[in-house]
């Protein structure tokens, strides 16, 4: 019988192998021991010697093929043993049928040998796509905090931690339970200020990268490298309440990771404190406990309002959020507006501001601001919003640049009406002027596009009739 | 093993140790186990090249002497230690070709239940207290097991194989010196076989012989030709007398050559084809045991043919065996990390 | 516990239980450096070979690999060794012997045999010893399958674990912290076992599981004394046994204080506290956790020569109430 030349394991864990190179062609004589092939692995090219002595045959391992582990690559046929060419329809890989050859050997090699049908993904590539987590998972509380109020049916999103770093813990969850004071939730139930994610409490489309380090958390070892730098006894330690470590996280958070981006304009008053003026003498009046009071009483921040809400609508590009897969284009425009309160501030959203009247505005901000300096403000009043307003002219600042609140795209920076020296068709005049910064978040809302928001914003604060129709 | 009788050991007088001191069924059953342990590895290979056989291996393949011929005049409760290549070992001390191919093709038949393979092939039943993949590995416990001895007066002698790269190892010096201070009943063989993987041992090793290193630990150094059987088993036998006397250890170097590479992914650039082609053609342990015996009078070519062909049976059977065998299940991958309690 | 109970030292108590097993079993012999005339270098087999002869007290030369890989042949064909290393950090000079044949063989040959070593190892800092005779290596140990690793706090653990680990078939690692050996306790007389696996509860608490090993359980039950007069109620568990390792008790203590410390002298980072957060964290216990898990343990340094900087590398009793405190304050 002729002798089997196979294709030879000679690596560990080697399934299948290539030929590189034969040195001995169809029909020729060799020598046991003389070099027949060589053979290509990871690591190098290993010479494989003939079995046998004899004429070589049936050379079916081809080069640069892959060809199973054990699988007959050539014969080898002695002096005295007759040859006979194989039939072509028996295929080209094996001809003389071979006991325990044909499998390619043990069930490991075999599925070895099967491509892998679909790329691998990479283990630690987040899944993009998909909804970030809402509600309880956006809340910073320990794995038994969050057990309890499960097992309880609690949200935890409506508990204020008084854990470090705002976290809920077992505490207060047990606190909740013990005192229902208003229904469904909870004794601790945030009023209007701040929990940990509820004060600015971000909207459901914004990213949550799971393992994100939570930023604005001084680390531990600064507080006594602060310290260090004060003579003892010459400060007190106030700790912070949630509001602070709420707005100094949220705050770093959208400094660090916001590219913000600023325009600056002046706007001409004088039209809009005249109507102003007029709006609210013909404001109708009605009884309350001290006497005759007008149902509305029209403030210069309540057009600003509304007249931020008509820019954005006029400009409906820039009425967007950013997230990490796609913009978030919003359909109305709800005007978050800073309410300084004692030890912090909060921004209640005037929902569809643009489609409601200056006196609605009026009126719903008073209440607002009024809750909010109470804490009494729910959270849905100060979630999301889609822009905001800050309005520090009341103190004469002139100009300034606000940090945008995210999910917030824009924020605008409101200074103080001011009678300045214009300069008009060549000539110096005197007109109420009020500075108006406006800070984009670039990834959303380019410089042109916020050019053009904040023209449409001066258009309709030099042109207040158009806020009226 | 029993001596051949007086007069048929003074009519071979004149002979080599071996044909002295055994009879001619003792001597043809060193034939048999020398083809055995060379079919074995052929087989081995053959089966490691078909792919199933999994890891990798390394073959003796042309030190069969050596293996033999140390384990001659060991008893069956005399105990060695072996190596990475320690196929010949195995076999030498008793063990069946059938479980040594179960266990690699990792069966549950097989000596270590499929948990060894090649590199830890054992067979503590017959005293081989398991091959090591460390390099000088089984020294050290090799002197512990004569410590036992020692201590429980079994009278039992403990080699340890090892090669020559173990020569350089902290093991091997630290293990022949507690050997030597104890005066422990212990062999130590290094099978030179001239390189350690691919360096040769002028390259490696700062004496000319291994044996040089026994005077460094007063016990006897003795070279060998590992490739002549009645040699090997002459040094080895006075040394187990020296053991079992409790005189202590002694270093038995045995120069030999594998025939084939390193393991199954050598692929010998550090050696010649000249050199290996000289060893095979004209050292080979095997042909140069089987012309003596036929010189001798102790076998004739039928003799030799019948045990050729009783090998080839023996291999094939035990390769069917191998095939047939169970695998372990998956779920008892946790076992035998610990003795299992009641 | 019927039995009399005197108080022994933790040296004393090892002594006695070896004495205990050589008597009982005549596989049972010692073996290490300077462990004979000498009485080992920290005075823990003492007169034992003037009671039992060199035959079974035996000084090995300084030669850990071969002086190892003796007594695991030795273990390996019916003999018991109890095997000193003079300092625990030649654990080095003998990782072969111990991870590749001692934790293998049985696993390699397919469950054909044992090997009953006893390896003793003095560990740990506080002798002014410095960097190379002071280490706590015992997670090394503790990471390879096949030993069991194993460190006794008390005296009387000392002596009723070292005789569980003589009877134990598998190779058991013991590593005596050096400050221990003085350290007083009640130790009943005669023989005893206390089991390996399992931990001890040393005292029970309601607002805080420490888990503790070797010398700093008794640093945790002082820091506890201390956090009790806080109204801080600390559960002190000693672990006892680091391979293979008592998971149980520490989720049932961690389910009901809600809150995890692990102090440890070793290392800190990859070390038995990572082990004990991580097991914690991917237990039943961890829906249980009302804090996060604070780890203590040794500085990433050498052990350093000078005795402040000493003390400073190794978690002391201040540093655990401390820790204590913040996590159970909620300042961490």
């Amino acid at each position: 019988m002729p002798t089997e030349v196979i294709l030879p394991k000679v690596d560990m864990d080697m399934a299948t192998g290539q030929i590189s190179r034969w040195f001995a062609e169809e029909g020729a004589r060799v020598k046991k021991g003389d070099v027949l092939f060589e053979i290509e692995t990871d690591k190098a090219a290993m010479e494989i010697d003939a079995p046998a002595s004899g004429v070589l045959r049936d050379v079916t391992g081809k080069e640069g093929v892959d060809i199973p582990v054990g699988a007959p690559v050539a014969w080898i046929y002695a002096d005295d043993e007759s040859y006979a060419p194989i039939s072509p329809i028996e295929g080209e890989m094996s001809a003389r049928p071979t006991e325990g050859v044909a499998s390619g050997g043990t069930s490991q090699s075999s599925t070895a040998l099967e491509p892998s049908p679909v790329e691998p993904t990479p283990p630690d590539r987040p899944l993009a796509g998909h909804p970030p987590l809402e509600g309880e998972g956006k809340t910073r509380a320990t794995p038994l905090a969050r057990r309890l109020a499960r097992e309880a049916g609690l949200n935890l999103s409506g508990l204020t931690g008084s854990g470090p770093y705002g976290r809920v813990v077992k505490a207060d969850v047990e606190a909740a339970i013990s005192s229902p004071l208003e229904g469904e939730v909870s004794a601790k139930r945030t009023e209007g200020v701040a929990s940990e994610g509820t004060a600015f409490a971000p909207s459901p489309v914004e990213p949550t990268p799971p393992d994100r380090p939570s930023a604005g958390h001084p680390p531990l070892k600064g507080e006594g490298d602060v310290l260090r730098l004060f003579e003892q006894g010459s400060y007190d330690l106030v700790p912070h309440d949630n509001m602070r470590k709420t707005i100094a996280r949220r705050l770093v958070e959208a400094k660090s990771t916001i590219p913000h981006f600023y325009l600056t304009l002046d706007c001409e008053l004088d039209a809009l404190l005249a109507l102003r003026t007029q709006i609210n003498a013909a404001a109708p009046m009605k009884k309350t406990d001290k006497g005759d009071a007008p149902t509305y009483k029209l403030s210069v921040n309540d057009m600003v309002i509304k007249a931020m809400a008509m820019a954005l609508k006029a400009v409906p590009d820039a009425n967007a959020s950013w997230t990490e897969s796609a913009m978030v284009k919003h359909k109305h425009a709800d005007v978050g507006v800073a309410v300084s309160i004692p030890g912090g501030l909060i921004t209640p959203i005037i929902r569809h501001a643009d489609e409601k009247t200056l006196s609605t505005i009026s009126n719903e901000m008073k209440d607002l601001a009024s809750r909010a300096r109470s804490r009494k403000l729910k959270p849905e009043e100060y979630q999301g919003g889609t822009t905001a307003v800050s309005n520090l002219g009341m103190f004469g600042i002139k100009d300034f640049a606000a940090v945008i609140n995210p999910p917030h795209a824009t924020i605008l920076a409101v200074g103080a009406g001011e009678e300045r020296a214009v300069v008009k068709n060549g000539e110096i005049k005197i007109a109420t002027v009020m500075s108006v910064t406006l800070s984009t978040d670039h990834r959303a809302v380019d410089g042109a596009l916020g050019a053009e928001l904040l023209v449409a914003f001066k258009r309709l604060i030099e042109n207040p009739m158009g806020m009226l129709v | 093993m029993a001596g051949a009788s007086k007069a048929v050991a003074d009519s071979r007088a004149n002979l080599p140790f071996v044909y002295r001191q055994y009879s001619a069924e003792q001597l043809k059953q060193v034939l048999y186990k020398m083809y055995l342990i060379r079919r074995f590895e052929e087989g081995a290979e053959e089966s490691y090249m078909r792919g199933l056989i999994h890891g990798t291996m390394h073959l003796s393949i042309g030190q069969e002497a050596s293996a033999m011929g140390i384990c001659m005049p060991l008893g069956e409760d005399d105990q060695i230690t072996s190596t990475h290549r320690g196929h010949g070992h195995c076999i030498a001390k008793g063990a069946e070709v059938k479980r040594m191919f179960a266990e690699f093709f990792g069966k549950t038949t097989g000596y270590c239940k499929g948990r060894g393979g090649s590199m830890h092939i054992a067979d503590v039943a017959k005293g081989n207290l398991g091959a090591n993949g460390i390099v000088g590995g089984g020294i050290p416990i090799a002197v512990g097991a004569a410590l036992s001895s020692k201590m429980m007066k079994t009278g039992k002698v403990v080699v340890s194989f090892f090669g020559d790269g173990a020569n350089n190892e902290g093991a091997f010096h630290e293990a022949l010196n507690i050997a030597a201070v104890w005066k422990l009943p212990v062999i130590f063989v290094c099978e030179n076989n001239g390189y350690g993987m691919s360096t040769s041992t002028a390259r490696s090793t700062a004496v000319k012989n291994i044996a040089d290193r026994a005077a460094a630990y007063s016990m006897p150094g003795v070279i060998v030709n590992g490739n002549i059987f009645s040699e090997v088993a002459e040094a080895s036998y006075k040394a187990v007398e020296r053991a079992r006397a409790g005189e202590g250890p002694t270093l038995i170097e045995s120069k030999t050559y594998r025939h084939r590479g390193h393991s199954k992914s050598d692929r010998n650039r550090y050696r010649t084809k000249e050199e290996i082609e000289d060893w095979m053609s004209n050292r080979d342990p095997i042909t140069l045991f089987e012309n003596e015996l036929r010189e001798f009078g102790f076998i004739d070519d039928k003799g030799i043919e019948a045990i050729r062909s009783e090998v080839a049976q023996e291999i094939a059977d035990g390769i069917e065996f191998a095939k047939a065998s169970p695998s372990p299940d998956v779920s008892e991958t946790g076992n035998y990390v610990y003795t299992e309690q009641a | 516990m019927d039995a009399m109970v005197r108080e022994l030292s933790y040296a004393q108590a090892i002594q006695e239980a070896m004495a205990i097993a050589m008597e009982m079993d005549e596989r049972v012999f010692l073996m290490g450096e300077d462990i004979g005339v000498y009485g080992g270098a920290f005075q823990v087999t003492g007169d034992l070979v003037e009671r039992f002869g060199t035959e079974r007290v035996i000084d090995t030369p300084i030669s850990e690999l071969g002086g190892a890989g003796v007594a695991v042949g030795a273990a390996l064909t019916g003999m018991r060794p109890i095997f000193e290393f003079q300092f625990s950090d030649f654990v080095t000079l003998a990782m072969e012997q111990i991870v590749n044949q001692a934790a293998k063989m049985r696993f390699m040959l397919g469950g054909e045999v044992s090997v009953p070593v006893v390896m003793r190892f003095p560990a740990g800092s506080g002798t002014g010893a410095a960097a190379q005779h002071s280490q706590s290596l015992e997670a090394w140990l503790g990471h390879v399958p096949g030993l069991k690793v194993i460190q006794p706090a008390t005296p009387y653990d000392a002596k009723g674990m070292l005789l569980a680990a003589v009877a134990d078939p598998d190779p058991v690692m013991i590593f005596e912290h050096k400050l221990l050996y003085k350290m007083k306790g009640p130790v009943p007389e005669g023989y005893y076992t206390v089991p390996i696996g399992k931990a001890d509860i040393r005292r029970e608490g309601r607002d805080l599981t420490i888990v503790a090993t070797s010398i700093m359980v008794q640093k945790a039950l002082d820091a506890a004394a201390t956090l009790e007069a806080e109204g801080i109620d600390v559960e002190v568990v000693d672990l006892r046994t680091i391979r293979p390792m008592d998971k149980q008790t520490v989720i049932d203590s961690v389910k009901k204080t809600s809150r995890l410390m692990c102090v440890y002298e070793a290392v800190k980072t990859l070390g038995i506290g990572a082990e004990v957060s991580a097991m914690i964290a991917e237990s039943e216990a961890f829906d249980y956790l009302d804090a996060p898990i604070v780890r203590l343990g040794g500085a990433e340094t050498p052990i350093p020569y000078n005795p402040e900087l000493e003390k400073a590398t190794v978690p002391q009793v201040p540093d655990i109430i401390t820790a204590a405190r913040d996590l159970v304050k909620g300042v961490r």
